[in-house]
């Protein structure tokens, strides 16, 4: 697992591997309500300090994808694919793994997984899971779920996703991620009664928020706009690569001909037969080369949407920022207007049109002790708004803080992961260039013998 | 021309060329004007060459420079004597630079060629002079009046670069007999008809796919054009992966230049070569016709002689003289095959030498791009 780096923005960051355990009060604000839940999940069935799960290393793989038929929420019948999660300890000493738990999973359920996430930890850009379904398809790829080599692209994501959440620092130690791991019934319930699904904010609420808030920090304004960019350059990108596998495909494929040809063609001849024969054999050689190559190459393309969709993630964490900064904006514009009512209620000056000062003018002014009152609630009010704002305003601050400090580690992680991802298509393209001048010297030996 | 086997065998008999004049005798001081015109070729007698008497208008002045060889050998090399075997050539001729002459009636091209020979008839070892397709066309058709029983190269004209449209193929055949039906073909000429029709039909088939190659290349070369510069795009809106997001733009646009030079060899160099060897092996077929037909009326002869039920023990002279005509078509034929075979299998052999080097070429050349750009990913960046 990762080690989250030493920084002073990020004490509020636990170090992995520690166990699980919120007494530190440097804690409580960062996780808040995740703390929370986590106490309460926590009785009964133990700690996970008890497992001392996040002691030892762990080591997550997808390993296998079954079909399985089964009934649905409305009882019909339906097929799907069901994936073996299966999970080791390994020990320090001697690296030897022992497996500790194995359960199978099906996509909907990684989905629940990360729909939980995402609510419970708004100000982490949560790893994605592979596509639903198949696109940017190049033609002999399929766009069937249940096509084998779909289904084996999305196992290999899947536990790509698993690995990415399992070396986070914080999302490592969330209780349903493990229960997710070893806990094969009764999870999807678990998860539900944790609420998350009224916690998360609606979408209209968000979009309102983006276009109406007036103040949101500028590096996220950034972010989001770029993440924009990176969702639209990745696509075009990935639309353009399956034409030219496309392509690349039809310049090999068209080769074979030439071995059918030859062959069709040496048995006219006497001296030059052998020579067109064995070249007509190379030539068949390099159409079907392109098979490998390509399937290789969908792996890159696995990469690059893997960011694809870590893009739409990035969004969530800045829309969040805007909801909350909305949210404190409309708090303190509410405060204030109180603030302003209690002022002209106390020294009488009606400085702001409302219906009470109207309806006082044409109907008589109040009695001192309504006003008396009415001053009276609004300093309530006025004290509840204030002590709102100021959590709000503290909560603010620590998503912002928290959020960067998890987008800065996104960031490296991309770099890396992306440049790794170039070299090895990189690596790619240079096989494919040596299997060609191997081919092509190989034929150009054969005719020379004719 | 020097004869093909080693025993010659009395033939029809060549007509002195003397008595035939050249198309363009009447009209040889034509003006020339226009910026880049040639004086047109002066008749002159000039001594024959080989052991027949055929008279080549030769005209201009010897080369002072030596031409440089032409790229396409295959098209440019008109070979007149035998070369069976590797046996050495003392003849080498280039057909090149063609140019435009605009005259008051007409404009045509001619082209430059460039003799160069270490026999003995030549006076000089290298002549150079500029003849137009009319030139050729007269040589050709006095070369099969001479010579009709060997192969005369098809006059192919294909259509590259402004040369003149196809000629037709199968003109040697107005010149056979007509009116004569051949029973059978002997065996081994069969067998060369039948070669003749499969070969052609292949190379047709590797004409299509080569074509369909090189069609699907150009789509795979547009896409690419696109690809490319996305990853610029990309690098764009990027800090420390701006450079390596860069230089995969710029190596992918080196594969694409790269494939385009790829496609314009394969285009301009080998199609045309292969072409040309479908129309060789057509003309190769009509000269079977023609000796078809010199058998079929050597056979008919014989049938009216037979049935005149002359009790003559001797053969009727024109009988003999149509059999001598026959042996010796089929020995010429037989022998024209065979250099023929030769020849295509030395050129196949080279252009599909060629083919593979191009390939070769184009995949060295793409390894050595995406090769380089390795150090440029793997770099580490100093500042953060």
């Amino acid at each position: 697992m990762e080690q989250a780096a030493s920084d002073p923005e990020r004490q509020l960051q636990p170090a992995p591997l520690e166990p699980l355990g919120f007494s530190d009060p440097g804690l409580e604000a960062a996780v808040g309500e995740e703390a929370e839940r986590s106490r309460e999940e926590g009785t009964g069935d133990g700690m996970m300090t008890e497992n001392n799960f996040w002691l030892k290393k762990i080591e997550i793989s997808v390993s296998e994808a079954e079909k399985r038929t089964g009934r649905n929420a409305m009882n019909m019948q339906e097929t799907y694919t069901a994936y073996l999660i299966e999970t080791r300890s390994v020990e320090h000493i001697d690296g030897q793994s022992v497996l500790t738990d194995s359960l199978w999973r099906r996509y909907s359920e990684f989905e629940l997984l990360r729909s939980y996430l995402l609510v419970y930890y708004p100000h982490i850009v949560v790893p994605p899971l592979p596509e639903k379904r198949a696109e940017f398809v190049w033609h002999k790829l399929s766009a069937d779920n249940m096509d084998p080599d779909f289904v084996e692209r999305r196992r290999i994501g899947l536990e790509n996703f698993l690995l990415r959440v399992a070396s986070h620092p914080i999302l490592c130690k969330d209780k349903i991620f493990y229960l997710f791991l070893t806990q094969e019934g009764n999870w999807k319930e678990t998860v539900n009664e944790t609420g998350f699904q009224l916690k998360a904010d609606s979408r209209l609420k968000a979009l309102n928020a983006t276009f109406r808030v007036k103040n949101p920090d500028k590096r996220f304004t950034e972010l989001k706009h770029y993440s924009d960019e990176l969702q639209s350059v990745i696509s075009h990108l990935l639309r353009v690569r399956a034409r030219v596998a496309d392509r690349l495909y039809g310049v090999y494929k068209v080769h074979g001909n030439y071995g059918r040809v030859f062959s069709e063609w040496s048995a006219i001849e006497k001296e030059m037969g052998d020579g067109l024969q064995s070249a007509g054999h190379h030539m068949d050689v390099y159409a079907s080369s392109i098979d490998d190559i390509l399937e290789d190459e969908e792996h890159y393309a696995d990469q690059l949407k893997e960011y694809l969709f870590y893009a739409e993630a990035l969004r969530a964490v800045c829309r969040k920022h805007e909801l909350m900064q909305y949210d404190l904006e409309m708090a303190a514009q509410d405060l204030a207007s109180k603030k302003q009512q209690c002022e002209e209620l106390a020294t009488g000056t009606v400085r702001t049109f409302s219906l009470k000062g109207m309806t006082t003018k044409l109907f008589g002014q109040e009695t001192p002790e309504q006003r008396e009152a009415r001053i009276k609630v609004l300093e309530e009010q006025i004290n509840e708004g204030e002590q709102q704002l100021k959590s709000k305003n503290l909560e603010g601050r620590e998503f912002v803080k928290n959020a960067w400090a998890d987008i800065e580690r996104f960031k490296e992680q991309k770099n890396h992961d992306l440049k790794e991802a170039l070299i090895s298509y990189a690596v790619m393209q240079i096989s494919m260039c040596k299997k060609g001048i191997q081919v092509w010297t190989n034929a150009k030996e054969c005719f020379s013998k004719m | 021309m020097s004869g093909g086997p080693p025993r010659a065998l009395p033939s029809t008999g060549p007509h002195s060329l003397r008595d035939m004049p050249h198309p363009l005798a009447g009209s040889s001081s034509e003006e020339a004007v226009g910026g880049d015109s040639t004086p047109s070729p002066d008749l002159l007698m000039a001594r024959s060459f080989g052991d027949k008497d055929l008279i080549l208008p030769n005209g201009g002045t010897p080369a002072g420079t030596s031409s440089p060889a032409s790229s396409s050998s295959l098209l440019n090399r008109l070979q007149l004597d035998d070369d069976i075997d590797g046996e050495t050539r003392d003849l080498f001729v280039t057909v090149d630079d063609p140019k435009k002459h605009v005259c008051t009636m007409e404009t045509y091209i001619t082209y430059r060629i460039t003799t160069k020979s270490t026999r003995v008839e030549f006076d000089l070892p290298e002549y150079s002079v500029r003849r137009r397709y009319q030139d050729f066309d007269w040589l050709r058709n006095k070369l099969e009046e001479s010579q009709p029983t060997h192969l005369i190269p098809d006059l192919n004209a294909y259509k590259k670069q402004g040369m003149a449209l196809l000629t037709r193929v199968g003109e040697s055949v107005k010149h056979v007999t007509g009116g004569y039906k051949l029973r059978s073909r002997p065996l081994e000429f069969a067998a060369i008809g039948d070669y003749l029709d499969t070969f052609a039909l292949k190379l047709g088939t590797i004409d299509r796919i080569a074509q369909r190659i090189i069609k699907e290349e150009i789509e795979y070369l547009v896409e690419l054009r696109e690809y490319g510069p996305v990853y610029s795009t990309w690098s764009a809106i990027e800090g420390e992966l701006a450079e390596p997001l860069e230089g995969v733009s710029a190596c992918i646009g080196n594969c694409s230049t790269a494939l385009e030079e790829l496609t314009d060899n394969m285009t301009e160099d080998f199609l045309p070569v292969l072409r040309e060897y479908i129309l060789y092996s057509d003309s190769m077929k009509n000269v079977l016709k023609k000796r078809d037909q010199v058998q079929a009326e050597y056979e008919a002869k014989l049938e009216a002689v037979a049935l005149r039920k002359e009790d003559r023990p001797k053969v009727p002279a024109d009988v003999e003289k149509c059999q001598d005509r026959m042996e010796c078509f089929n020995a010429d034929l037989k022998a024209d095959m065979e250099r023929w075979q030769s020849n295509k299998r030395q050129d196949f052999r080279q252009l599909l030498m060629g083919m593979a080097d191009k390939n070769i070429q184009y995949y060295e050349k793409c390894l050595m791009a995406w090769e380089s750009i390795i150090p440029l990913l793997q770099e580490k960046q100093e500042a953060k």
